[in-house]
């Protein structure tokens, strides 16, 4: 049967199995949206700036494992979507993005509304494509879902010419995706593993270091039934918070620049690390050369070039992690080497557990004052720890993984790679959509909330109860927070006075607005908050003096950290 | 430390800017590029010479191995290979000059492939360093213009 391009755009979205497109309509894809109106299955979900819609696919993706689209149009659209983009690529996101494209004529000849957006996004995409003619959209459309889902995922962009919507051709989607060119390696090698399970059992410092790839692979059963098995201490990366659990008696909580001086001083003290779906970030490691000197290095990655890239690792194993972790579990588990292990290792528990005690997450409480932790604590206390929170970039970030205890993956959705601010509220709209019956908390800044919150709109209309709680310092507070430390307190440029007043501006986008000014209103107030239907946006006024502990400054070793 | 790199691609549109973006994106240096299809239309290769230590040539290689039209890579350092460069060269050929660039053609087995009046185009194959000593010949003689391709290269036998 013959239908247009943009027809087959929209049954093959419905045959992919998107039920949500997060979109913004312009003038190359008229012909799709005319589509979308006669089509029941896949709903749309309009924006009120395209980066929203990435981001809005991204939470959407990060909150459930499936794949977030996005649909914006030529020109102006597609360049907004670069920084979406970037921030799936960084952190490995699996993100479809399809962008309208002036017609194949007028290509090249600086048309209205065009942009080259596969050349502008071939940095930051896993791929993507430009579509040449009607009769390849629906393969493309779904080697664009296999690329973006299978092996490392990532986002892709799909670029479709009006003239390529408007033609007509036969639909055809394959059954199967064949590129010769990309086969991601998914089993380890066993002889890898099993050489990796006895340099680890010949530690007797371990250290586990997981990452974001645990909670893409889904594989936290087996990192927890690994660790348990032989009592191996846990430190996750920023995006791997929620991938052990939090509460868990081995887990040291988050490592690196603002990590716990107990996963920090683990790491620099192990003789063995095993890297599980982790990269050794710069934030990570600190100063690369005092990172980890005594330790032999364990990596288990499905991305080869994550692999050596930072750090030299003596046993590198490319394959998906929770394969990887299976094998060794089989290896380990109910053998005498295991307890036996167990008890060699009793000693550096016992020496993580005093490290643990003598210098725990804290701050100095206030009576006057809101501090910001406090806050993050109520959340977690008021949400049981069973909600899950979005957040921006800056020190409530930070504060974000600190103060409240992931126990379950894909309930704390951060922009780690990029640390782009205004992620977290439409994060947190696509996150609620795709899981509605969930609480869903936004924990903003006062300068992060500002940057996509327009998107307060699309809540307020598609009625998403999204709970947005601006730690309102008046000020940015991470850069001002280096000031402070390292610029002699001059606050250049990070002076937000507290403005606008978020409560009206909540108020006058139809959101509900609530306010604390003082530490024994907060509970209340988030209470009040979180109990109110629809979206809300709560604004707490924190002391603007707090700062970020522990801190490893840029260019230092990780034991070199400033604490409370 | 050099290295010549042969990569089979996809010969689609846009592959030639994902392995140069990959390149500049990544900081990574390319001294010479060279594509041109293989036996098979829809495969290219490319033959491209860089440098870096062991590390930065691992990331290289497996950094172009990650693009999906990439269909495979070969590091032909410690390959027994065959390597040339084609360059084609204009040099002043006038007076006495003429006799020595025909000395020169002979003896470095190049060929002149245009003649004007006070110029000779001369075009010669072979390794690096032959095409280096060619220039350096001509070069008192007068060199007008040059176009070199970068290295290509292949493994030897089998």
């Amino acid at each position: 049967m013959q239908m247009t391009g943009a027809e087959i755009f929209v049954k093959a979205l419905a045959d992919l199995g998107v039920d949500v497109v997060f979109g913004y309509p312009g003038g190359a894809t008229t012909h799709i949206y005319d589509a979308l109106f006669k089509n029941v299955k896949v709903r749309h979900m309009l924006c009120r700036h395209e980066q929203g819609a990435v981001h809005m696919a991204d939470g959407y993706a990060r909150a459930s494992g499936r794949i977030g689209v996005c649909l914006v149009t030529s020109g102006p659209g597609a360049t907004n979507t670069v920084t979406g983009l970037a921030t799936a690529y960084m952190d490995s996101i699996p993100v479809v993005v399809f962008s309208g494209q002036v017609p194949s004529p007028l290509i090249g000849n600086d048309a209205f509304q065009e942009a080259d957006i596969v050349g502008i996004s071939r940095p930051c995409t896993k791929h993507n494509y430009l579509v040449k003619e009607t009769k390849d959209l629906a393969r493309i459309m779904k080697e664009a879902f296999y690329i973006a889902s299978t092996g490392r995922p990532g986002p892709v962009l799909v670029d479709m010419p009006k003239d390529v919507l408007m033609a007509s051709a036969r639909y055809d989607l394959p059954k199967e995706v064949s590129l010769r060119g990309y086969r991601p390696t998914y089993e380890g090698h066993q002889r890898q593993v099993e050489s990796a399970v006895r340099l680890l059992l010949s530690g007797e410092r371990p250290v586990v270091y997981a990452g974001g790839g645990i909670i893409l692979s889904n594989a936290s059963g087996e990192l927890a039934e690994l660790s348990r098995t032989l009592s191996l201490p846990v430190t996750t990366t920023l995006m791997g918070m929620g991938a052990f659990p939090g509460s868990d008696p081995l887990s040291m909580g988050m490592l690196g620049m603002h990590g716990t001086y107990t996963a920090n001083m683990a790491i620099s003290h192990a003789d063995v690390i095993l890297a599980v779906g982790a990269r050794f970030d710069d934030r990570v490691t600190g100063r690369i050369s005092e990172f980890a000197p005594h330790a032999k290095i364990i990596h288990v990655d499905i991305d080869p070039t994550s692999i050596q890239k930072n750090v030299p690792v003596h046993i590198p194993i490319v394959g998906d992690v929770k394969d990887v972790l299976r094998k060794m579990i089989k290896l380990v588990k109910g053998k005498k080497e295991a307890a036996a292990y167990r008890e060699t290792t009793a000693a550096w528990r016992g020496r993580i557990a005093s490290w643990a005690k003598t210098h725990p997450l804290t701050y100095k409480p206030s009576k006057g004052k809101i501090k910001p932790q406090y806050v993050v604590e109520q959340i977690h206390k008021l949400t049981k720890g069973k909600a899950i929170v979005a957040t921006e970039v800056g020190q409530h970030q930070m504060w974000a993984a600190q103060f409240y205890n992931y126990d379950q993956p894909r309930t704390f959705l951060s922009s780690g790679g990029l640390g782009t601010m205004g992620y977290g509220l439409p994060a947190a709209i696509g996150a609620q959509v795709a899981m509605p019956g969930r609480l869903v908390v936004d924990i903003a800044g006062d300068g992060s909330i500002q940057m996509n919150i327009q998107e307060l709109a699309t809540a307020v209309q598609y009625r998403i109860p999204v709970k947005v709680v601006i730690l309102n310092n008046g000020a940015l507070g991470m850069v001002r927070q280096w000031q402070a430390l390292f610029f002699d307190g001059n606050y250049s440029q990070t002076c937000l006075p507290r403005i606008p007043d978020f409560v009206k501006l909540a108020e006058a986008y139809g959101a509900k607005g609530f306010r604390a000014t003082k530490p024994e209103e907060v509970p209340e107030v988030l209470r009040k908050g979180f109990a109110a239907e629809g979206p809300v946006l709560i604004d707490v006024i924190t002391d603007p003096d707090e700062m970020v502990y522990p801190m490893v400054p840029a260019g230092a070793g990780l034991t070199e950290m400033l604490l409370v | 430390m050099r290295h010549t790199i042969s990569i089979l691609v996809e010969n689609e549109f846009g592959v030639l800017s994902r392995v140069s973006g990959l390149f500049s994106g990544r900081g990574f240096n390319i001294e010479s590029l060279c594509v041109a299809e293989t036996m098979e239309p829809q495969v290219s290769r490319m033959t491209i010479v860089t440098s870096g230590n062991d590390q930065i040539i691992e990331q290289i290689l497996k950094q172009l191995n990650k693009l999906i039209p990439v269909l495979k890579v070969i590091d032909f350092t410690g390959v027994d290979t065959v390597d040339r460069e084609l360059v084609l060269v204009k040099v002043n050929a006038e007076g006495e000059g003429k006799q020595e660039v025909l000395r020169l053609v002979d003896i470095f087995r190049a060929r002149i492939v245009d003649v004007a009046p006070r110029c000779y185009t001369i075009e010669m194959t072979g390794g690096e360093g032959k095409v280096l000593a060619f220039l350096q010949m001509l070069r008192p003689l007068g060199i007008r213009e040059i176009a070199r391709t970068g290295k290509i290269a292949i493994s030897r036998g089998m």
